[in-house]
């Protein structure tokens, strides 16, 4: 018994009972923590969704802010100037190449500002068009989105929460959507609605964007919502399964209040995530109807019509094919990373 | 020797929010054919301490420190190759769910005959008479026809008999069994129980129970570990902890179960809720739950320390009792003293002590002489 | 206890509850989960109902709710049948739940005092924001749950908290009777006995009535005052607590009570269990007559032939057996 710690020297007073606020001291909760703020924690941690997410907003914000900043407009013809004859050497300039117009006047010493990605073949800055062409992709793909959103939402909750015939319905519709061959349907589409949306469009506020993108945007309506649909069909009903779905029913509480306060903030994050993939997608099938001629009107560049039109000059300018390459790839690759750090971040399944 | 002997064994977890120690400081043995009951609530590490034995945690899962001896061989860092040899061969485990533990894949007869023949030397052949043989000592009917069955034509009792086979087929010489009979309903639960006494007897493996059923642990163990959000409180056979427990948690648990005599009557509830595992107290973790809690409690955890046979408990009360005992003693061996001195203060009593030196003197002579004559 | 002659407060009539199962194509068989089941509960009363996973007593519960549709048969409370949507609707804010789970019974997304508030707000009981905000305090006062933490998340608290935020929200429409569907099985036993008293106190205090539904005999016998048993969707003894243990008297119960591990190492290695043969059979495919017969040590032809009756044998205990005085002599 001798190195029992009965025998070493103890303090008696430590064997006085110990008072509540020392006992309670103890066992502090940790501080509150809400779902939202431990995902971006998780978020923030994640190296490369975090590099992703900082590309994507610089991306984001150039193309929205750099147009209205810049010296050149992505539709003006630099060699065409009202009363003046055509100047054909601001045509096809290479890299921080001048005409011999800007030549001149920086001659003059005026500051001529660069064309840093040079010019196309009909004298326009091809920085700008790039930049621009970002943001139409980008827009059609954001919009492109909510669209399939809003309706894979909507017929996926009808669809999960209604059971029964309606579901069987609305599921075997998205069986023959998902049977047929989509990038033929898209090209047969968007052929199709060219010829008779453009017409129609005529004259409205909707002229303007184009009957190509709209037309995009309906075959995204019509043809991509499939898949959102069915993983939120998925997910209300694994969640009406849950017990709290039931507490609710129990208390007496309707339909339209079940959906409200349990279904829609359960799968909020499913959403937003499978959303977030969704962006990339959209932005490719456009640059892929754009690169075929079926997508923004001209002069509005997007990335895709960029790289067509450069295709006709690729032997000697091939880097006008190469830059709206890289940077699809860069947008695409960017998405599509931070959407998985989004899931790794904020689905409850992954994180229990 | 002991089986196995595990000495101070520290795990710990290393998550995202900090470092999870799961099982702080266990120390058991077990001997051959021996029932060991490691008890306590979710969260209290006695799973994680048999996964630290058999090294199956997760990979946020490191042992720390301590000793696990298994026939005098140390586990801890003896590599995979020597784990793979210990798993199934040596130890194998049974787990809560018996649903989920066997392939739906494939049928029963093809997952006993592969682990057969993973670990023994046995042909196909061979293996599948074994596996047979099996499924007839866990009570399966007809085991030729069940053999070709799937998972799912069995009921969970049937399955976690499954379990049980495949576990002891290579007769291993410790079987561990995680809340073999959470699942299962009460009459299942008793064939099971009743039927792994059995397979004891006749096999006589070891077997180490988990579980957080006191009625469980009272039926089958001859000795029981009872552990609290991963510190081992205390360690006992079934009669030191079921009738007297050294242990402040130990004592609350068992007052606070429902008894045949509870009726109308309130139950004693252990109060407060169960600590956070990340956010660990310095002292005893059961100190802000406990009623007798003491000031030590709060800022020094206590030590294991022997009360009584293999009962040994980590709880301040057991060294306040020795103290107060030994104070007490303290207190009589002053009070016998001052009573002494008192009486010596006086005429007689000194008389009388000269009286009771002479004589001793006396005796002792006489004693030396008598030894000396003898001599 | 209550009159013989007083009125319960829930009757429930020969209740039966199916649900279509498709074991086939285009083929669909009953799953007999609750099959003709009655039963009363008296006004301040708790009655225990217990039975082994899949024996139909939480859709006993859930059907007595309303939360399942019945197949037939009635449920009566105070007097009055529930038929109709707004008997329902009336029905729901007399009566509430409290569920096993205590993970998934919580949504997530919600605040404590959100989910505590839901019943207040689904049936407008609280005009104001304020009157709403002092019953969800008052209401996390009487279950013991600090009131700092009513703007927490459900995921931040432990088992035994969020049973008693459960509890709080049942309590939310006042109601009079509560079903329990294992409300304790899914706690540490540590936990378990606060729980416990919290029901037993909430009973003293609001006079409640329960149905707790479990599996753990020691906890039903500690907080019934009468218990029934089920097996395979039929109920095979009712009686008062005290008499069910002593003196059981269908031989499914008497296995089911020996069967008990019994938190004391003397006592338990000396029961003498009543062993069962096999499983409970899938109740898509029941056996004939008696559902019990193929695990029943007494089981007779005549098991096979016909469903023995419900039959009060000695006053307050009833029981379905065919031979119940044969083998109880």
């Amino acid at each position: 018994m001798a190195t029992s710690p009965l025998s070493m020297q103890v303090d008696m007073d430590d064997f006085l009972p110990a008072s509540e606020e020392e006992k309670a001291y103890m066992v502090q909760m940790r501080p509150s923590s809400t779902f939202f703020r431990d995902g971006c924690r998780r978020l923030f941690k994640n190296k490369v969704a975090f590099v992703s997410m900082i590309v994507i907003i610089l991306i984001t914000l150039s193309s929205i802010f750099l147009p209205m900043v810049w010296p050149y407009s992505y539709k003006t013809q630099l060699g065409v100037q009202p009363g003046h004859p055509v100047d054909p050497s601001f045509n096809n300039l290479a890299p921080m190449e001048y005409s011999t117009t800007e030549l001149a006047a920086k001659e003059r010493g005026e500051t001529v500002f660069p064309h840093i990605f040079g010019t196309d073949d009909h004298g326009r800055d091809y920085f700008i068009r790039i930049v621009y062409g970002t943001r139409i992709s980008l827009a059609v793909g954001f919009f492109a989105s909510i669209i399939v959103l809003v309706v894979g939402m909507t017929l996926g909750s009808v669809a999960g929460f209604m059971g029964g015939r309606v579901d069987m319905v609305i599921m075997r519709i998205v069986d023959v959507i998902y049977s047929l061959p989509d990038m033929l349907m898209v090209i047969l589409l968007a052929s199709v609605m060219r010829e008779t949306l453009g017409p129609v469009l005529e004259g409205t506020v909707l002229q303007a964007i184009g009957s190509n993108i709209i037309s995009l945007f309906i075959i995204f309506a019509l043809l991509y919502w499939c898949s959102m649909a069915r993983l939120i069909r998925g997910q209300i009903l694994s969640l009406r399964e849950q017990e709290y779905v039931l507490a609710a029913e129990s208390t007496g509480a309707k339909a339209g209040w079940i959906i409200k306060t349990h279904l829609i903030p359960n799968c909020i994050s499913v959403i937003i995530i499978s959303t977030a993939l969704q962006i990339p997608s959209a932005i490719f099938t456009e640059s892929f109807l754009s690169f075929l001629g079926l997508g923004v009107n001209a002069p509005m560049p997007s990335l895709g019509s960029l790289a067509s039109e450069a295709l006709n000059g690729i032997t000697s300018y091939s880097y006008r094919l190469v830059i709206p390459a890289i940077v699809i790839s860069l947008i695409v690759l960017g998405l599509n990373l931070f959407g998985d750090g989004l899931r790794d971040a904020f689905d409850p399944k992954l994180n229990q | 020797m002991a089986l196995l002997e595990v000495k101070d064994l520290h795990t710990s977890f290393f998550t995202d929010a900090g470092e999870v120690k799961a099982v702080n400081g266990v120390s058991f043995n077990l001997d051959r054919g021996q029932t060991l009951g490691i008890v306590g609530e979710s969260g209290s590490g006695k799973s994680v301490t048999v996964y630290s034995i058999m090294q199956i945690l997760a990979p946020a899962g490191k042992i720390v420190s301590g000793s696990v001896k298994l026939d005098g061989q140390e586990l801890v860092g003896a590599g995979e190759k020597v784990m793979r040899d210990v798993r199934g061969n040596k130890i194998s485990i049974i787990f809560q769910d018996p649903m989920t533990s066997l392939n739906p894949t494939y049928t029963i007869g093809h997952q006993l005959i592969e682990a057969i023949t993973l670990h023994t030397s046995r042909n196909r052949q061979q293996a599948w008479e074994r596996a047979v043989e099996m499924l007839r000592l866990v009570n399966i009917n007809d085991p030729e026809k069940r053999m070709k069955q799937y998972p799912f034509e069995f009921s969970g009792g049937m399955r976690q008999r499954i379990m049980i086979a495949m576990a002891l087929a290579c007769e291993p010489d410790i079987l561990v069994a995680d809340e073999p009979t959470t699942a299962l309903d009460v009459t299942i639960q008793a064939q099971i129980l009743e039927l792994m006494q059995k397979l004891q007897k006749e096999m006589g493996m070891a077997i180490i129970m988990i579980t957080h059923d006191l009625g469980v642990v009272a039926q089958l163990c001859d000795e029981i570990v009872v552990m609290y959000a991963g510190s081992y409180c205390e360690r006992g056979t079934a009669e030191d902890i079921f009738y007297n427990p050294k242990h402040e948690y130990t004592k609350g648990l068992l007052r606070s179960i429902p008894t045949t005599g509870s009726r109308g009557q309130k139950l004693q509830p252990i109060t407060g809720t169960p600590i956070d595992l990340l956010n660990l107290p310095e002292g005893c973790p059961f100190a802000p739950r406990c009623d007798a809690a003491m000031k030590i409690c709060i800022h020094k955890a206590p030590e294991n320390m022997p009360v009584g046979g293999i009962h040994k408990a980590s709880c301040w009360m057991n060294v306040k009792a020795q103290m107060e005992a030994d104070l007490a003693a303290a207190e009589a061996a002053r009070e016998a003293e001052r009573a002494e001195a008192a009486r010596r203060a006086t005429p007689a009593g000194i008389v009388d002590d000269i009286t009771r030196e002479v004589e001793a003197e006396l005796a002792a002579e006489a004693k030396a002489h008598a030894e000396g004559g003898e001599a | 206890m209550a009159q013989a002659n007083e009125t319960p407060l829930v009757d429930v009539r020969h209740l039966k509850e199916y649900f279509p199962v498709n074991t086939g194509f285009f083929k669909t068989t009953p799953l007999k989960a609750v099959d003709d089941v009655s039963f009363q509960i008296m006004r301040g009363e708790t009655l225990g109902l217990v039975g082994e996973s899949g024996c139909g007593k939480t859709t006993v519960g859930r059907t007595i709710l309303h939360l399942y549709e019945p197949t037939d048969g009635e449920v009566v409370y105070d007097g009055r049948p529930i038929k109709n949507k707004a008997d329902i609707d009336w029905f729901r804010t007399k009566s509430t739940m409290v569920f096993q789970d205590p993970y998934s019974s919580l949504n997530p997304r919600m605040t404590v005092s959100d989910i505590i508030g839901e019943p207040i707000d689904v049936h407008h009981l609280c005009d104001n924001a304020k009157d709403r905000e002092e019953k969800i305090l008052q209401l996390m006062d009487r279950v013991g749950l600090n009131s700092e933490h009513a703007s927490r998340y459900a995921h931040e608290f432990s088992g035994g908290q969020r049973q008693r935020i459960g509890i709080a929200r049942s309590l939310a429409v006042d109601p009079e009777f509560i079903v329990c569907d294992e409300p304790v099985s899914a706690l540490d036993v540590s936990i378990q006995a606060q729980v416990i008293n919290m029901f037993d106190e909430l009973q003293d205090e609001m006079g409640l009535t329960y149905l707790f539904i479990a599996h753990d005999l020691l906890v039903v016998r500690h907080i019934s005052d009468r218990i029934a048993v089920m097996y395979l969707g039929k109920m095979v003894e009712l009686a008062d607590a005290e008499e069910i243990y002593d003196h059981p008297l269908h031989p499914y119960t008497k296995s089911l009570i020996s069967a008990v591990p019994i938190p004391d190492p003397k006592i338990a290695r000396a029961n003498k269990r009543i062993p069962l043969q096999g499983d409970i059979p899938s109740p898509l495919n029941a056996p004939s007559g008696c559902p019990f017969r193929t695990r029943c040590p007494y089981a007779q032809e005549r098991c096979a032939e016909s469903m023995p009756d419900f039959k009060e044998v000695t006053a307050g205990h009833f029981v379905a057996c065919h031979r119940t005085e044969e083998i109880n002599e």
